[in-house]
Formats: structure tokens, C-alpha cells, sequence
């Protein structure tokens, strides 16, 4: 099995969010870069498969050089191989072409993407990509077993979960659920040693229309401070919620 | 420019975002000087979405889409779009339709922004303002295609009754083999309980409520109030909670009215996750936990003690302004 997941490097969660250049560019001064967080529970499951059952995983990221430093990262948890598309990723649809590109020439039975990636919450890339494939596509995937050339899978639905099942090739977006929170792996020493050796493939973009745009950025509006209410005065809260922000 | 709308619906009643997606669209259709269409899949009454302004109605009944399924109901939504030639198509932001939406802009050759918070900012160029860096920070952005696909945040523009009368008309699209390739072989609901993408108000818990034998005087609070229940990260990694009330930024977004967290510290990634509630109330133990710094109301004291006294007090209200 050829698995391929896509890894979208994102600020890290704790990061401060500002901006420059007239609000138009993220400030990336300080900033730490990390695996997104939905992308990283793909990886593990997909060293799972590599482990269990047999597969080769390579990995994916469409960005500047920058980003190699996180696919070194994945590569030293276990991936195969890496492979990074040398352009800036401008829209999701962009992302997806490029993705799309690179998996139509490996042949991948499997392609996991994240869910949404935590910058710009897009939820897109996964969706275009199947799509542009023609592929078979899971949403929100929490869970995945592949027998042979068909997947089980569960989805994550408004209030319950969806059991679903589909051949592959197949693509998926995932989430906590492919694997616990504990489960996530971190590169041991040999696995950085042996990462230095492995091949990171670069490759030169597509071409691709530009569908969207980002031409600005804004900060929420800063809050008033809280208002505090005595354990005992549990009336003053009532009325407050009541009367004030008119929500009971 | 016409513009149209997938109204969501289940088990044949529509869904609250629906009405607020036909809201929002009505003032967008206003503004570029066109009308609304709605497309339902097997809806019951779907003159209910004329309160809201929809112009025209496009019924799909057919039992195949019993059960949602991406792929089939992105041909539904295409069909309906080249049927009536719109170039703006709005979805919700459930699971379902963001699910589709991706399918939707690739099958339209369409420009997609997602979690779109307000009226677009400007029609010419086409920019509207989005969440983005899971809810800190705001994104304006320009979609340059012909065709538009916008999928609208929950709560982010409410209700607004407009009179419409709207024209309903049978739609049969044609679907495919190949759009049931993904099978759904079952489905399972958390029954009977109101669930967090739906809720108005939602009560949350933390690891300040010590353990899982204490969640009864979270489900008496959320009983009263008529709220879904929620958890903090730990809480479900835990097991206390399922993960499926796992609120934050890897975890469920919640756009409620009303958020009563009670015992979360207020990490920066569980604010991620309820940024775009509107009014937050915090009860912790420790008046230096970060989630005061976001909060509207809030009590310093122990959950255990409280709770039970405020939801005492909250029916005690409850009956008195019935
Ligand atoms: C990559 C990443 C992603 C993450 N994603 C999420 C996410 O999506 N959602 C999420 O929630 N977290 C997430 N986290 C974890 C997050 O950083 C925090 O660890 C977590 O939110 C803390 O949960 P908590 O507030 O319930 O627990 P704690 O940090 O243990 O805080 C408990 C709070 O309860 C208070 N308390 C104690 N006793 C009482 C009492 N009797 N009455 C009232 N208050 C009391 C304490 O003062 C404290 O403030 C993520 C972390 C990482 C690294």
C-alpha cells in the first residue's frame, strides 16, 4: 500500500497572532512552525499502517523552504519519504492542484489529508482534492482500516458518528480519533539521525488559477473586562444574563 | 446574479442554520439585486423558509438521499446552480455541508471561503470577511471566480423575518452510480440530547470538576438551561467525557449564545474553540485563570458548591418568568 499524507506547517497553537505590512501579511517574527495538529494524528496512523500492515509513506507539503524543518520532523517520525512543492500556498484551491499533481504520478491507494488546517481554517484542501481526483472522499474521518482494496471508516457527524465504507483510492480528512492524543509520536534520536538520509524531493509547482485571495487581516475588537459576581450572589448573575446580555 | 441556497434539513424538518442561511441571503440577493432560491433534499414543509425571503424553492425528494452523502448531494447542489445559473452559492457550516462545499466549488469551477462572519464587504470585487487562525484573527477575502461558493459561520448573522412567498417547484437531478461510492452502513445518534453543534447554550466542563461522578450537577445546569453539554481536552482524553464534547481548536467549535464553562483553566486552545460564542460565563476556583480574560460574567468559587445552588435559582427563575 502507498499512502501519502499531505502536511500543512502551521504556527503553533500557543502563537501569537498579529500582522504586518499595513495588516496584509501574518506576522511570522517569534512565530514556531509545527505539523498541524490534524495532519499529525494522519502521520501517526499512517506509521501505524507502515508498521502493522505494510505500506510506504511519503509525505507532502506545498511551501517555501521553510517548511522542510516539519517534514524532517515527519520524516524522523517514520515517514519514507518526503516531498515539498516549492511555491507559496496562496488558496486552497492552489494547495489542492499541487496535491493533486504529486499524487496522480505516485499512484497512492491512500491520501490523508487533515480536517482543516489551524491557520487558515479553510476545510477545503482535502474536499478539492478528491474532487479534483476523482477519488473517494471521507470528511471529519476519526477512524480508518484498510482490508485489501476497501476502507472502513467512521465519520464524525453532528451529534453521533457515521460508519462508512468505500475502495480505495481514497482520500480523507482527518482528526483526533485516527489515533489518541497519547499515541502521537515524536522522533527518537535514531529516527533524526536516520531522517538526515532520507530523500526530500523538490518539485516545481503547477500551474494554477487563483481563485481567492487573502487582502487583509483584522483583530477581533479588544473586550471589556468581565464582571465579577460573588459566589453568593448568584441572583446578581441571573439578573445580569437576564436583563443585560439577554440570553436566558 | 442569481443566488442559491442549500436550506439543510433532518429528518425532514429544517434546521435553525437554514433559516439563518435564507436570512443572510436574502440581504445578500438584495444588495446584488437578484432573488433566492432554495434547494431541499426530502423536506417536509419547505414554505417555512419563505419567512425568511427565499423567492423559489427546488424540491428533491428521492430516497437514495435518505442518508446525507457528499458526493450525491454536491450534484444536487451543482444541478440546482446551473439549473437557475446562480453565481453565488451559500452553504451552512454543519459537518454535513462542509463536508460537500470543497465538492461543490471544485464541480463550479467556484472560489470558496469558509467560515464566513458577515454581508460581503464589497460585491466588486467579491471580498468577504472570514475566521481564520481558529477564531483570533479575522481574514478579508477576495473571491475572483465567476461562480462563488460561501459557507456562512453559525450564530454569525441570526434570524431576519422577511415576507416572501416562494414559488415551489419539483427538482429531479440526475445522479449517478458512482455518486454512492461511499457507502454509509450505519449511523449512530447520541439520542434524546441537544448536541453542540445545534445548541444555543452550551455548558462545558473541566478537570476542575474532579471527575466523571460529578457531571450530574453539569447535565442538572445544562437540564435547566435547555443547553448541550461539553468538555475541555483532558476531560475527554480522560474518558470522564466523550470525545465528541470535546471543545477547542482539535477538537469541536461552538458558536453559541450562551457558554458556561465550569473548571476549564481557559487554555489558548480551548478559547480557540469558543471565540465565536457570544456570551461566555467562567466559574473556577483560581480568580488568576486565563478564561476570566475572555469572559463576560464570571464567579471566583468552587463549581461543586455552585452549581447546584445556581441551578436551583435558574429553575426558581425559570418558573416565575414562564
Ligand atoms: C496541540 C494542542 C491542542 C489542544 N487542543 C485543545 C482543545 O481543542 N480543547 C481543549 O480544551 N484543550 C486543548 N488543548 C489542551 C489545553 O492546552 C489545556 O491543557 C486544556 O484546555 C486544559 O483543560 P482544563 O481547563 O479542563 O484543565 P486544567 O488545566 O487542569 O484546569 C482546570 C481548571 O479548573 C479549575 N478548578 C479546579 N477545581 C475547581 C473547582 N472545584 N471549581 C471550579 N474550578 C475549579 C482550576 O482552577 C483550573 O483553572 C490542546 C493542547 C495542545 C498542545
Amino acid at each position: 500500500m502507498k499512502i501519502l499524507v499531505c502536511i500543512s506547517h502551521v504556527p503553533d497553537t500557543t502563537s501569537k497572532i498579529n500582522f504586518v505590512n499595513g495588516d496584509t501579511e501574518f506576522d511570522t517574527n517569534g512565530v514556531q512552525y509545527v505539523i498541524n495538529p490534524n495532519d499529525e494524528f494522519g502521520l501517526t496512523r499512517a506509521i501505524w499502517f507502515q508498521e502493522q500492515q505494510g505500506a510506504n509513506v511519503t509525505v507532502v507539503n506545498v511551501g517555501g523552504a521553510d517548511a522542510e524543518a516539519t517534514l524532517r520532523k515527519a520524516l524522523a517520525i517514520g515517514a519514507n519519504e518526503a516531498i515539498r512543492v516549492n511555491a507559496t500556498p496562496t488558496d486552497g484551491f492552489f494547495v489542492a492542484k499541487q496535491l493533486a499533481e504529486v499524487a496522480k504520478s505516485g499512484g497512492y491507494d491512500l491520501i490523508i489529508c487533515g480536517r482543516e488546517s489551524l491557520d487558515y481554517n479553510g476545510g477545503m484542501v482535502p474536499g478539492m482534492l478528491a474532487s479534483l481526483l476523482d477519488y473517494n472522499f471521507v470528511n471529519s474521518c476519526a477512524e480508518i482500516t484498510i482490508n485489501g482494496t476497501s476502507a472502513k471508516a467512521a465519520r464524525e457527524i453532528d451529534g453521533g458518528k457515521e460508519t462508512i465504507s468505500a475502495a480505495l483510492p481514497l482520500v480523507i480528512g482527518g482528526q483526533k480519533g485516527l489515533v489518541e492524543e497519547k499515541d502521537l509520536r515524536i522522533p527518537n534520536m535514531r529516527g533524526i539521525m536516520t531522517a538526515r538520509t532520507k530523500v526530500l524531493t523538490v518539485l516545481e509547482p503547477v500551474a494554477a488559477n487563483i481563485n481567492t485571495k487573502a487582502v487583509k487581516f483584522e483583530k477581533p475588537a479588544p473586550k471589556s473586562a468581565v464582571k465579577l459576581f460573588a459566589a453568593d450572589d448568584l441572583d446578581g448573575l441571573i439578573n445580569a444574563l437576564h436583563n443585560e446580555a439577554k440570553v436566558i | 446574479m442569481s443566488l442559491l441556497i442549500y436550506a439543510e434539513s433532518a429528518d425532514g424538518k429544517f434546521k435553525k442554520v437554514a433559516f439563518e442561511l435564507a436570512s443572510y441571503a436574502k440581504k445578500v440577493a438584495e444588495s446584488l439585486g437578484t432573488t433566492v432560491t432554495a434547494v431541499t433534499v426530502n423536506a417536509g414543509n419547505v414554505s417555512e423558509l419563505s419567512k425568511y425571503g427565499v423567492d423559489k424553492v427546488l424540491k428533491v425528494s428521492n430516497d437514495k438521499l435518505n442518508n446525507f452523502n457528499a458526493k450525491a448531494f454536491a450534484d444536487v447542489v451543482e444541478q440546482a446552480a446551473q439549473k437557475e445559473g446562480a453565481k453565488v452559492i451559500l452553504l451552512s457550516s454543519t459537518t454535513d455541508s462542509l463536508y460537500m462545499a470543497p465538492l461543490v466549488a471544485v464541480g463550479l469551477d467556484a472560489g470558496f471561503a469558509s467560515n464566513v462572519v458577515g454581508l460581503p464587504l464589497s460585491t466588486s470585487p467579491f471580498q468577504v470577511k472570514r475566521n481564520a487562525f481558529s477564531n483570533k484573527a479575522f481574514n478579508i477575502t477576495e473571491i475572483n471566480t465567476d461562480v462563488k461558493v460561501l459557507s456562512l459561520a453559525k450564530n454569525s448573522y441570526g434570524l431576519v423575518e422577511s415576507n416572501a412567498a416562494a414559488v415551489e417547484e419539483d427538482f429531479a437531478p440526475s445522479l449517478n452510480d458512482a455518486d454512492f461510492n461511499v457507502k454509509v452502513e450505519s449511523v449512530e445518534k447520541t439520542t434524546g440530547k441537544v448536541t453542540i453543534a445545534d445548541a444555543d447554550v452550551v455548558v462545558s466542563g473541566g478537570r476542575g470538576l474532579k471527575g466523571p461522578e460529578n457531571w450530574g450537577i453539569l447535565e442538572d445546569l445544562a437540564g435547566v438551561l435547555g443547553a448541550a453539554t461539553a468538555c475541555s481536552k483532558p476531560v475527554s482524553d480522560l474518558g470522564w467525557r466523550p470525545h465528541s464534547e470535546h471543545v477547542g481548536q482539535t477538537g469541536k467549535p461552538v458558536a453559541a449564545n450562551l457558554y458556561v464553562a465550569v473548571g476549564i483553566s481557559g487554555a489558548i486552545q480551548h478559547i480557540a474553540g469558543i471565540n465565536s460564542s457570544k456570551v461566555k460565563v467562567v466559574i473556577n476556583t483560581d480568580a488568576d485563570a486565563p478564561f476570566f480574560k475572555v469572559a463576560d460574567y464570571g464567579i471566583v468559587g468552587d463549581a461543586l458548591e455552585i452549581l447546584p445552588r445556581l441551578t436551583q435559582k435558574l429553575k426558581e427563575f425559570k418558573t416565575q418568568n414562564a
